[in-house]
């Protein structure tokens, strides 16, 4: 049985979003365009998440997708909580002063961050109170540590993460009166989330990862062609770095046995990640937890089970390697994606099809035919290609959207093909997993007028 | 456009060869010492404004007829405007008649321009293949095809096969035929504006290039002059031939003149010559299912189309965009290119010229505007010619130069004349979205009875929503909403689109048991868009004027209504009234709905100007609720309290009272149908409740709604003519069987006394007259609609008006008028009614003739009541 083209629309646009950045006067003085993000689940609950918002008391944009495994539970609290810590850890120490005495007082809060949701992206109310308070307790930190230096952004994002993954184990071991709260901090701290964020504030670039969620930039040639530019490195078996670095932190003896089969521990694909408190802590902190813990955790398998040649904890962090990027005009957008999208398609092609879309819908130049010679072959050959391109990008109206397309749709040549694309979307639940994973993608259009301004003021 | 470059060579030429051109302007090439621009004269008794194909016609018709204080103004160049661009194909295979005799003589006078002038207009004659993808298009061809073999235009219908022939080019496998027009031909634009302006230079008219009119000036409702930025000139008459900025110019003064037209983009394609250049002989091709037409150019071709979806431009007025840089749009023109490689192949390899974007005003009914207007004397119009400007130029000056001079042209010219619209049809917004109909209308098939989408529900009756909600279809006259017919709940009507046909229309059964009640029972149809107006006065001096204005005699007792034409000099209809007299110094009139700016101006013009004369429109007042059927005088008593019998109330009577609980409801016996019953003019603020008595006390009477189309039939198969179908201006009381609408003797002279009286001595030269369809099947065979020629013992002898058919007769009915033409001379004799009684009658529909039963009387059997003979509506007055 086939999906129609509608219902295959259906199914791809439910979960996309689109934002743009409001102009003023007409202009948009930002360089950032606006975003198209989107996802496509093949877990049932889907376990990635994503996140987008507006610094509001510092300039600059964060973007981040969120790759859960062993559950959504940690990739839903870093995809609320991480930007928070960022946005913390960049406001200068008269802020932070401003936004205790607020909380101190009980005063109106400043706010920190705009967010930019879909409707299914939601935020758990029982736990703010309990996500706030770790919050305010880091800020307190930071307004005490007060060096008077400027924030820098890497070392703001590097401390964000690692303070983050700190909190979420803390809170684990010291647990929740509240029998709800205590089951999900459990949760969060033993299932893991990588993450891949963007911070993007003028022509600065900061990619922060953690994990083998990839950020690409696509740039575009003085010809017109695309490229693609990694600004991230992905943290598992495959790179050389990474091997090195985890065997670099463990004894000799335990060489062979950190990475089995492509993973760590022989268990564990993604090399670095939050939560994953199994990789984290010593073996009796996860036993004494475990069994003080809930009931439902007492009996799950996996808490239970410790990795083997397990000895010398962490093997795991949640520290993410920053690249910084200055935008160039040549550099049109940035794709955020989780590993879905990177198993099925090269970044190449992701960098043409975006690339297309984004200038099909923005620049398709008007024909002239000024003094060349063209015949009316030609032309119609030409128009109707043109159509062609049209008709297709106008079916997608989010480049997320039109990569998930090409991603599963995809065939051997390379174009959509209805019938794979029906047939890959139709698979039944339980199958789905075997033939795709989760797929988030994010995609920043940068405004390269207001980027080559400021290479022009610089 | 390499147009421009042909007229720049020519236009030089031309200006060396006669000095007498006054040059009041630079030339922009020129580097030479500028001349001293002439100066404008101080007065003039004509100044036209425009130098396009519109206004050099004007100028060398009036030149031509003797008179010679003409200015010619024109803000750019000659010819510069669409003329300069328009793709310069003369074809006169145009549906509506009048249009067509404007090709047809526009084609006579360009073939003998250059002779005549020195300037060479490029005039090819290479005729013209018009395509048909389907059966459908073929038909509306055929139909063409008869209208122009009856006026001596050789035409053919051909196959395919022959079509190959013609122009080898072609691909034909998706042809079903075609019609060749041999005499069409191709002309530079450009190059017969110019030469129209030669003779007309030569006959004394001055042309100032570079002069822009600001305004014209108005007083007392007649033209004093033009304002330019040159100075002023005092004028009796003003000529608006602006083209697309003929609008604004129209609105630029303090009284403005409405002028409808609004410019959309239009697209063709020049390439350069093909291998083998292409023969300057080669027909013009137009392939409407395709939206294209092509040319032969210089070698090359050019092709142009009629896209579905048009770009109007303009709109908020001129100075947004210079012509001259209008933007190429070859993602536009897609689609014509497409059609235009399907329809030859062989092209492909053609090389590309340009893509000429050259703008055409459309009008909201794709026809062209011309005359004068209805609220300033002297101020004329000719424009809006919907991309025919070239076909239509010759023939559309020469009509507006007789209007001038003549005080009418010598043709009906009521389907082009500025007063068919008012103020209604001029906002900004309407005629954005109504061009953008129009426009792709060009090429659309057009099938008997098609309404416009755009711009409707502008005037409506209170009733709109209830009538709405009971299953109303609807038409539009004059913006005003009409009801077609009903659709019964649970019935299955194909949507609009597919009930597009030559042949028996799927509303058929529906409008049948309309009838059928109007016979039997009773039927309401809501008229309230006829034009209304009231006519009163302190002392006689309403009586005197009508009396002078309206060929019957309106002296009657309070409470009668009088049927009469309002008929001009040549006793000829300009328009066809019912009016009751509400008390001796008082009048109502009610006239057909496009009546209402022309009527008006006609009166205004005509009345004197005395301030104890009121003449008011109260159109919008009314609602007007026909009551038709042997029924209607049940109704009608049981809501009023009141006999309604005969002897109480007799036909063609009219009286106010009370209809359920509002009072003041004038009640008129007439039906316009020759059908018992009577017409309600109720306040508006009446119109619901009226309506809903009505209803709930017809329900026992077997009540229902009906529409114009029930009708429509009614009156036509009882023989009633209606203006602006049948009846026009060049059509007297005595060529349609209404003498007895005459009183030549009533005392005092009228309007058109002296032609009618001498009709009346030495007979008339056409005669309306009714035609049965004998051996027509109604399931079968193509439907008459209008326009279909008519044929007395083989040989043609005019063409019908309209047609319906009788679901009591259970034949097609045609109306339409004959005329007797010498075998020999082919001069007009006079028709005698044994002439008419004495022949064997064939009504051509679509190339297939049918043969015909022709009556001057109507069948008696239809009238249900015997009336006094002189209050019969038998062939009275009706419309529709």
């Amino acid at each position: 049985f086939y999906l129609t083209p509608s219902q295959v629309n259906s199914i791809l646009k439910a979960n996309e979003y689109s934002f743009k950045v409001p102009e003023f006067d007409g202009k948009n003085v930002s360089s950032v365009l606006g975003f198209d993000s989107n996802q496509l689940p093949a877990n049932a609950p889907i376990e990635d998440r994503r996140s987008a918002a507006t610094c509001l008391q510092t300039r600059g944009m964060l973007l981040g997708v969120f790759d859960g495994h062993a559950g959504c539970a940690c990739a839903q609290a870093v995809s609320e909580r991480l930007f928070y810590y960022i946005a913390v850890s960049l406001l200068p120490h008269e802020t932070l002063l401003e936004i205790e005495n607020a909380v101190e007082n009980g005063r109106a809060l400043l706010p920190i961050l705009q967010w930019h949701k879909h409707p299914n992206d939601y935020f758990s109310k029982e736990a703010s109170k309990l996500y706030f308070n770790s919050l305010r307790t880091y800020w307190q930190e930071l307004i005490d540590l007060n060096s008077g230096e400027t924030t820098d952004v890497r070392e703001a994002l590097i401390n964000a993460f690692k303070r983050l993954d700190n909190d979420i184990s803390l809170e684990a071991q010291v647990g929740d009166p509240n029998s709800f709260l205590n089951y999900l901090v459990l949760r969060v701290a033993f299932s893991g989330a990588t993450a891949c964020v963007a911070h993007v504030d003028g022509v600065d670039l900061h990619i922060a990862n953690t994990g083998d969620s990839r950020a690409m930039l696509g740039v575009q040639e003085e010809d017109g062609s695309w490229s693609a530019v990694n600004l991230s490195y992905d943290h598992n078996a495959q790179n050389e770095h990474e091997v090195e670095r985890v065997k670099m932190e463990h004894p000799k003896s335990e060489e062979k046995s950190l990475v089995k089969q492509d993973r760590l521990l022989g268990l564990l694909m993604p090399f670095r990640a939050f939560g994953d408190v199994k990789f984290k802590w010593s073996i009796e902190l996860q036993k004494r937890v475990v069994e003080s813990g809930p009931d439902q955790l007492n009996d799950n398998e996996y808490t239970k089970f410790i990795p083997p040649n397990y000895h010398t904890p962490p093997y795991l962090t949640a520290e993410p390697e920053v690249i910084h990027h200055k935008l160039r005009p040549q550099d049109k957008f940035l794709v955020l994606a989780t590993d879905g999208l990177w198993e099925t398609m090269h970044r190449q092609d992701v960098a043409r099809i975006v690339g297309e879309y984004l200038t099909g819908v923005h620049h398709q130049q008007p024909i002239a035919v000024g003094g060349y010679k063209v015949t009316l072959g030609q032309m119609h050959g030409l128009l109707t290609e043109r159509r062609a391109r049209i008709s297709s990008v106008f079916e997608d109206q989010n480049a997320a959207t039109h990569l998930i397309r090409h991603a599963v749709g995809n065939n051997e040549f390379g174009t959509v093909d209805h019938e794979r694309l029906s047939k890959m979307l139709s698979l039944p639940e339980e199958l789905a997993r075997m033939y795709r994973d989760d797929i988030t993608i994010i995609v920043v259009q940068f405004n390269s007028h207001v980027i080559g301004a400021y290479q022009n003021e610089e | 456009a390499a147009g421009m470059f042909l007229r720049l060579l020519s236009d030089i030429q031309w200006r060396a060869a006669h000095p007498k051109w006054r040059v009041s302007s630079q030339r922009s090439t020129s580097t030479t010492a500028e001349p001293h621009p002439v100066s404008l004269p101080a007065q003039a008794q004509v100044v036209i404004c425009g130098g396009g194909i519109m206004g050099t016609s004007v100028a060398y018709h009036l030149s031509k007829m003797g008179w010679k204080d003409i200015v010619l103004l024109e803000q750019g160049r000659l010819a510069a405007g669409t003329t300069r661009f328009c793709a310069g194909i003369v074809s006169t295979a145009r549906p509506v008649s009048i249009e067509l005799k404007m090709a047809h003589y526009s084609n006579k006078l360009y073939q003998q321009l250059e002779q005549e002038t020195g300037v060479q207009t490029g005039y090819m004659k290479t005729g013209s293949i018009s395509l048909a993808q389907t059966q459908d298009r073929l038909i509306s061809l055929k139909r063409i095809a008869s209208s122009l073999n009856v006026m001596g235009i050789p035409c053919e219908i051909i196959s395919p096969k022959k079509v190959l022939q013609l122009h080898p080019l072609i691909n034909i496998h998706d042809l079903v035929g075609a019609m060749y027009v041999p005499e069409d031909a191709l002309v530079s634009s450009a190059n017969v504006s110019l030469a129209l302006a030669t003779a007309a230079s030569r006959n004394g008219v001055q042309i100032h290039e570079r002069t822009t009119v600001s305004h014209v000036t108005i007083q007392k409702g007649q033209v004093t002059g033009v304002e330019t930025d040159r100075g002023r000139i005092q004028c009796d008459y003003f000529v608006n031939c602006a083209g697309q900025w003929a609008y604004e110019l129209g609105h630029s003064g303090e009284e403005p003149v409405h002028i409808p037209l609004h410019a959309c983009e239009h697209f063709y394609l020049l390439t350069h010559p093909l291998q083998e250049p292409l023969s300057s002989s080669l027909p013009t091709v137009v392939d409407p299912d395709g939206r294209i037409y092509i040319r032969n150019w210089q070698g090359g071709i050019l092709s142009g189309g009629f896209e579905k979806n048009p770009k109007p431009l303009f709109t908020e007025g001129r100075n947004q965009l210079e012509i001259q840089n209008l933007q190429e749009d070859w993602d536009h023109f897609g689609p014509l290119l497409s059609a235009l490689l399907r329809r030859m192949p062989g092209l492909e390899a053609l090389q590309i010229m340009q893509l000429v974007n050259c703008p055409e005003s459309f009008t909201p009914d794709m026809r062209c505007i011309m005359g004068e207007s209805p609220t300033a004397r002297g101020y004329f119009v000719l424009a809006g010619m919907n991309s025919a400007g070239i076909s239509y130029g010759g023939g559309a000056g020469k009509y507006l130069a007789e209007w001038i001079v003549n005080g009418y042209p010598s043709e009906n010219v009521w389907p082009l004349d500025l007063k068919r619209f008012g103020t209604l049809q001029s906002s900004r917004t309407f005629l954005r979205h109504r061009v953008m109909e129009v426009m792709p209308l060009m090429c659309d098939l057009k099938v008997p009875r098609w309404d416009f989408q755009t711009g409707r529900q502008l005037r409506t009756s209170p009733l709109y929503d209830r009538l709405d909600a009971q299953g109303a279809r609807w038409m539009e006259k004059h913006g005003f909403e009409r009801v077609k017919y009903f659709v019964p709940p649970g019935s299955d009507l194909l949507d609009l689109d597919h009930s597009k046909t030559f042949y028996k229309p799927d509303w058929f059964d529906i409008v049948g048991s309309e009838v059928k009640c109007c016979k039997e029972a009773v039927c309401v149809i809501d008229m309230s868009s006829f034009t209304k107006f009231e006519i009163s006065s302190t002392g006689d001096q309403a009586l005197e004027s009508l009396q002078y204005l309206f060929s019957n005699d309106l002296d009657v007792p309070v409470g009668h209504v009088v049927h009469t034409g309002m008929l001009n000099e040549k006793g000829g209809y300009e328009n066809d009234c019912s009016i009751a007299r509400l008390s001796k110094r008082s009048f109502f009139m009610i006239s057909p709905t496009d009546q209402q700016v022309h009527c008006w101006a006609w009166l205004k013009n005509r009345l004197p100007d005395d301030s104890n004369l009121v003449i008011e429109d109260v159109t919008w007042k009314y609602t007007a609720l026909n009551l038709i059927g042997p029924r209607a005088v049940d109704v009608l008593s049981e809501l009023s309290y009141a006999p309604m019998t005969a002897e109480h109330f007799p036909s063609l009577f009219c009286k106010e009272m009370s209809v359920g609980y509002a009072n003041g409801i004038r009640v008129m016996s007439i039906t316009h149908t020759g059908e018992p019953g009577f017409v309600l003019y109720i306040p508006i603020e009446y119109a619901l409740h009226v309506y809903n008595e009505v209803m709930n006390m017809g329900q026992k009477y077997g009540i229902r709604n009906a529409g114009y189309y029930a009708l429509r039939s009614l009156r036509i198969e009882k023989f009633f003519a209606f203006w602006g179908q049948d009846l026009d201006a060049f059509t007297t009381p005595m060529e349609c069987g209404r003498e007895f609408q005459v009183k030549l003797d009533k005392g005092m002279q009228f309007l058109g006394q002296e032609v009618l009286l001498e009709q009346k001595q030495n007979g008339v030269y056409k005669r309306f007259t009714m035609f049965i369809l004998e051996d027509h099947d109604t399931d079968m065979d193509l439907w008459p609609w209008w326009g279909e020629p008519i044929f007395r013992n083989g040989r043609y002898v005019g063409k019908t008006t309209s047609s319906a058919y009788s679901y009591t007769l259970e034949r097609h009915v045609c109306l339409g008028f004959v005329h007797h033409y010498d075998e020999k001379t082919g001069e007009e004799l006079v028709v005698t009614t044994d002439f008419i009684n004495q022949g064997e009658y064939e009504i051509d529909i679509a190339g297939q003739r049918f043969q015909a039963k022709a009556k001057l009387y109507p069948f008696s059997s239809l009238f249900t009541q015997r009336r006094r003979k002189d209050e019969v509506e038998l062939s009275g007055y009706q419309r529709e």
